[in-house]
């Protein structure tokens, strides 16, 4: 169910255009935040809301990379491998997380705690090599930091312990 | 964390005009804003006619910072006043070009800066709409500037009769969803209206046919940002703080194999020997110099024989490379350029949109023979096959993505043929076999 305060955003964002398909990217990213990933449910709604046919809305989701149909982990680690983060190790620091978590690109922990995903340049360059968890930014890393990182988000989310 | 890790670390061949805000307690409220000249650029618009608005952008030399250098009034000039369409401003907060994050501090730390530069193109150009177009990565950003938009409606900035003007203004921003392509301003604008991020063929110009087909104007948010102060201190003296024909300062932001990594607000020209010596503090750890990749990592790169070009539009066109997006990504001399090559490729297969066969074709087999080639499975003949695939790209596309994966490619199989051929030679990365730290492979199987 998406929830009261979404649908009032999602009329508050609507009427920012003159065209009202202009709102379905930024509704699908506001949808997903809610869910976790971009749910029928949403699709269905976003499409009749801007007066599209769900296939539009579907066709969107699959060009953007940020957006995705299925579940992911609770918090997504998204390493940077990017020239600038490279130089400075980012190779090693996915490599690490990804030992550390036991899983590869796009992956998800089988407890749906993690996910960890290889990404493009995150604008955060002069901290290289840096990485986004979830929307939070973490730059100057290192293995230590990255351990202390998923050490503190494990007990944050404790249902991670198996 | 919701902010960037101290970009911003200072030194002493700064000119501070974008930045000159920057570290104010609070200044991205409207309040500390206003006290420090805020929106007084504006203000001084708003007694002037739209022409002479545009006409003092243009004195001022100001080229656009995303990337192409265009002059900005003059741009603003192509829009057709009598046009009975609205007409709109978007700004691009899109930043992806790997190397840059200039944007981001600009938004970070004087949200409004950007706010009144985008009303001041609006009232220049007869708009009464505009929007931020920003990566969707950039969420706290989006919130920071949101929360700045509220106050400016608040305070009669923003909204019906400017400050009594009679000027009507809407601003809003728009969150994309990760596509570089969303970068190059037709695909753009074909995101803005809710599609696929697609380029369009030009002309028509989106000066002249742009969102929702009416007039619009695009700029890069450090473009905007630096128009207040050109409408508060004049045209001629932002011109004056540049070199002919590149006005005023620049945000650079170093990265790689660099002492000091950061973003430093410097005169358009400065030679590039003295970002690297005296701002940056030199290459990393003391090693030699390799090359540079001047103005993220579309442009084609300088060996260390070349650094000491003036870092300015022209001065690095002359020399075949670009100024770009004031990225520069310092490269050291233990660096694999094979693998620093099939990296970038790897960047651009990723995010090409695929509209257009010779990019999205040669992105991709690029990108395969540079991983075959540094995983030593490299052929005499791939140096010039690369090369022939990478010239049938050049000019071949309808954006300039395609332009931006074979520049750099180019530029580094002609530079550094040597380094291919001693792969050849030695049947191995000869950087892994020295143990290099950054000849190691970057990760295993997954990430390629
Ligand atoms: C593939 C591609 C990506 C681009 N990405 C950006 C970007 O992220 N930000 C930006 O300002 N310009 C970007 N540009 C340049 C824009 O197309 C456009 O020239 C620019 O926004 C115009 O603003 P300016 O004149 O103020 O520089 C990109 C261009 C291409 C071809
Ligand atoms: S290259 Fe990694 S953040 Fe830019």
């Amino acid at each position: 169910m998406l929830s009261d305060a979404l649908k009032q955003k999602f009329d508050a964002v609507i009427a920012r255009y003159p065209v009202k398909r202009s709102a379905i990217v930024p509704l699908l990213m506001f949808a997903q935040d809610e869910a976790g990933h971009v749910t029928e449910e949403a699709i269905q709604e976003i499409a009749q809301r801007v007066g599209v046919r769900p296939i539009e809305v579907i066709e969107d989701i699959g060009y953007y990379s940020m957006l995705h149909r299925r579940p992911i982990g609770r918090y997504n680690l998204q390493v940077c491998t990017n020239i600038s983060c490279m130089l400075r190790g980012g190779g090693a620091i996915f490599e690490h997380c990804s030992k550390k978590l036991g899983i590869g690109h796009k992956q998800t922990t089988p407890d749906g705690t993690f996910s960890l995903e290889e990404v493009e340049c995150l604008g955060a360059c002069c901290g290289a090599p840096a990485m986004q968890v979830n929307y939070d930014y973490y730059e100057n890393l290192t293995p230590e930091t990255i351990d202390a990182l998923i050490d503190g988000l494990r007990k944050k989310n404790p249902a991670s312990e198996t | 964390m919701a902010h960037y890790e101290n970009p911003m670390r200072g030194s002493s061949l700064e000119v501070k005009v974008l930045t000159e805000r920057f570290g104010i307690p609070n200044v991205e409220k409207l309040d500390v804003f206003v006290q420090h000249n805020g929106y007084e650029g504006l203000r001084k618009a708003l007694t002037m006619t739209p022409d002479a608005v545009i006409a003092e952008v243009k004195k001022s030399a100001l080229r656009g910072r995303g990337g192409a250098g265009f002059n900005a009034g003059m741009k603003w000039g192509f829009v057709p006043r009598q046009s009975p369409k609205p007409k709109y401003v978007v700004c691009n907060a899109d930043e992806s070009e790997p190397g840059t994050c200039k944007d981001r501090v600009l938004i970070e730390y004087d949200p409004h800066q950007l706010i009144e530069g985008n009303i001041i193109a609006g009232y220049a150009i007869g708009s009464h709409q505009g929007y931020i177009y920003i990566r969707g990565e950039y969420r706290y950003l989006m919130e920071i500037l949101d929360r700045a938009i509220g106050e400016a409606y608040a305070a009669g900035f923003l909204g019906k009769n400017i400050l009594g003007s009679g000027f009507d203004f809407d601003l809003a921003t728009h969150t994309g969803a990760g596509a570089y392509e969303c970068g190059e301003e037709t695909a753009l604008l074909n995101s803005l209206e809710g599609l696929r991020g697609y380029p369009r063929v030009k002309p028509p110009f989106p000066a002249v046919v742009g969102l929702y087909g009416c007039p619009t104007i695009i700029n890069n948010v450090e473009t905007l940002s630096s128009v207040p102060s050109i409408l508060r201190n004049g045209g001629d003296w932002y011109a004056k703080i540049g070199t002919p024909n590149n006005g005023g300062t620049r945000l650079f932001a170093l990265s790689g194999h660099i002492e000091r990594p950061g973003i430093y607000e410097l005169p358009m020209g400065i030679p590039l020997r003295r970002i690297l010596e005296e701002v940056g503090g030199g290459v990393w750890k003391g090693k030699k110099l390799k090359c540079v990749i001047p103005g993220g990592s579309s442009c084609p790169v300088l060996t260390a024989s070349e650094i000491d070009v003036p870092m300015d539009f022209d001065s690095l066109s002359k020399i075949g490379s670009m100024l770009g997006s004031g990225g520069v990504v310092f490269i050291d001399e233990d660096t694999c350029m094979v693998k620093a090559a099939w990296r970038i490729m790897k960047f651009y297969a990723h995010e090409s949109c695929g509209w257009c066969i010779p990019c999205r074709e040669g992105t991709a087999w690029l990108k395969a023979l540079l991983e075959r080639f540094h995983g030593n499975g490299g052929m005499a003949e791939d140096i010039d096959t690369a090369l022939d695939v990478s010239y049938n790209m050049l000019g071949k596309t309808l954006c300039p993505l395609g332009d931006a994966a074979a520049m750099p490619t180019i530029s580094i199989l002609k530079k550094f043929r040597h380094e291919f051929e001693e792969h050849l030679k030695l049947g191995s990365c000869p950087f892994e076999a020295r143990g290099s730290e950054s000849g190691v492979r970057v990760s295993a199987g997954v990430a390629i």
